[in-house]
């Protein structure tokens, strides 16, 4: 059975268990298959270090943590050198390049670049920065479709902020495309 | 017309399950990590006419669902942690003065504040034996989101079946992962009733057995008036100390989830029927353990699993069967060894017991329970 591990780390209050949430979403509710969704964090509001999982499988699922990562998104260094270990061999690593300046080396795919900053200056809102990341992640990923993961995300966003959002998701998969090439 | 669906929280699908079976009443006072079950109801209960209340703590919180219950309201609570020893006391109350409600309690790790965001099933024995004093529990694990969804309405079903205070004890992970659920469409899972008394007020007693080892309960102010106690009492409710009816009600109370157990115990078997090996598990340890149990049947040993979904009363019955018959029991929890015990009860040292205990905060992986499959010979 087909079983896909995703992994978004990085630090409380980055969005990163929204983003985990979008992506399953996409892929149980718009992609027909089963996902799980599940999430660490510590006690505090911002700041500490935060994960979120999803497991995505054509079948039933049951453990639903990470066994062994396809696909892991580090918004900070600490979570690219906690977590880069448990990737799969071909697997792929997806880096804020501001972020994450010592690289983790393996036999895994890297792609960098600025995610943050292309919120920030590219798409005009920080705060949008997990949506940039969940781009990339549907991008690089090709567990559900650009269409359904837009979906996904415009359905979980207050209707003020969809174009925010929209511009937010394409940046991300179109940069993660030209930065995998 | 196709079924609701929705992608969801555990804890999100135990209000929206506790909707379905008629819920009208939330007392509570939030914690981590069982929060978000309060805040769906509080946005969800004025739409239909129910009420919301945050009480100053669990303890008032507890005996809000209780006072509401006596009115005729089908009422929850839900808690964590710190916050189901507070309600200890009044779970207590709800068990001798039978009074229908449903706790649901996410386990976090423990004693005291222990770890809050961290996951755990280090309260099965509290559920049991929190309160003090002889007592029936009936307590109800849920492994998925839809099963919060599934086992709280059934819970409702169990509370009022039995006139007594059910547990639903997910554990963390199950109570914040998210699945997809489709939502039960009316008369899909039916919805038993509270059992209404058939005589009129002036010859209602509250606890006449007459009526079984149920009596009907009567909503107050409906015009029924009865004395509602937590010292050991009589039928019509006024306290009592004379030695064979307190001894005769006591038994009552406890018989009437006994004599039931094969109508209360669910279960799941997996690849039981050849295994030699049987992984015991329950809550999101059992998602574990069915993965572990496929790699080990992989390898060409036969192992099977036994899912405990009603923890209390134990499947004894089950586990005694399986025990004449199997290798060794696996057991992995997110405490020290709690289901250990039991399953040591029902072994009767007929076969080895293998314990994974794991406190820490993480979850109990698959690997580790495919190499403790192996160490059975």
């Amino acid at each position: 059975m087909s079983r896909y591990e995703l992994r978004f780390s990085g630090a409380g209050g980055q969005g990163l268990i929204t983003a985990g949430i979008i992506m399953a979403k996409a892929a149980s509710i718009y992609e027909g298959k089963q996902a799980v969704q599940s999430q660490s964090y510590g006690p505090e509001a911002r700041g500490g270090a935060s994960k979120s999982e999803v497991i995505i499988s054509d079948g039933p699922i049951d453990y639903p943590k990470v066994t062994q990562c396809d696909a892991l998104l580090a918004m900070t260094q600490e979570a690219a050198n906690k977590y880069s270990h448990d990737l799969k061999e071909g697997g792929v690593l997806l880096i804020d390049s501001d972020l994450v300046t010592n690289i983790p080396a393996g036999n895994f795919k890297t792609v960098a670049f600025p995610i943050i900053n292309t919120a920030k200056n590219d798409v005009g809102r920080e705060i949008v920065a997990n949506i940039v990341a969940l781009g990339a992640m549907v991008a690089l990923t090709g567990q559900v479709s650009r269409e359904n993961a837009e979906k996904a995300v415009l359905s979980s966003v207050p209707e003020a902020f969809i174009e925010l959002n929209r511009t937010a998701f394409s940046m991300g998969f179109d940069k993660a495309l030209a930065a995998s090439a | 017309m196709a079924k609701k669906v929705a992608f969801m929280q555990g804890n999100e699908a135990a209000a929206h399950g506790a909707l379905y079976a008629g819920c009208n009443f939330f007392g509570g006072y939030p914690i981590t990590p069982s929060t978000e079950v309060s805040e769906v109801l509080s946005i969800e209960l004025p739409k239909i006419g129910g009420k919301f209340i945050q009480m100053e703590d669990e303890i008032g919180a507890m005996a809000a669902c209780l006072g509401a219950s006596l009115a005729g309201s089908k009422v929850l609570t839900s808690t964590s942690g710190p916050g189901l020893s507070l309600k200890q006391e009044l779970i207590g109350y709800g068990c001798i003065a039978e009074i229908p409600c449903v706790v649901f309690n996410v386990m976090r790790g423990g004693p005291s504040t222990g770890m809050p965001t961290g996951p755990s099933q280090s309260d099965v024995m509290c559920a049991k034996w929190g309160t003090h004093g002889d007592h029936a529990t009936i307590a109800l694990m849920p492994a998925s989101v839809q099963e919060c969804y599934d086992m709280v309405a059934e819970a409702f079903n169990l509370s009022e079946k039995y006139r007594m205070p059910v547990h639903v004890l997910p554990d963390e992970i199950i109570a914040h992962m998210r699945e997809r659920i489709e939502f039960r469409e009316p008369g899909e899972i039916e919805i038993i009733p509270r059992k209404a008394p058939t005589v009129p007020p002036e010859q209602y007693k509250p606890y006449d057995t007459s009526f079984g080892d149920v009596p009907p309960l009567a909503d107050f102010g409906s015009g029924y008036r009865f004395h509602v106690t937590g010292l050991n009492k009589m039928q019509d409710g006024f306290p009592t100390t004379k030695a064979e009816i307190v001894q005769a009600e006591e038994e009552r109370q406890v018989r009437k989830v006994n004599a039931c157990i094969d109508d209360i115990v669910t279960f799941e078997e997996y690849m039981l029927d050849d295994a030699e090996v049987v992984v015991v598990a329950y809550g999101s340890t059992s998602r574990s353990a069915r993965y572990a149990v496929n790699v080990a049947r992989e390898q060409g040993i036969k192992a099977g699993m036994f899912r405990i979904k009603t923890f209390w009363p134990f499947p004894d019955k089950q586990i005694k069967a399986l025990a004449a018959k199997v290798k060794g029991f696996i057991i992995p929890e997110m405490n020290l060894g709690m289901c250990s015990i039991e399953l040591e009860r029902c072994a009767q040292g007929k076969v080895p017991v293998l314990g994974i205990f794991r406190v820490d905060g993480e979850p109990i992986n698959p690997e580790q329970i495919v190499e403790k499959i192996k160490e059975v010979k």
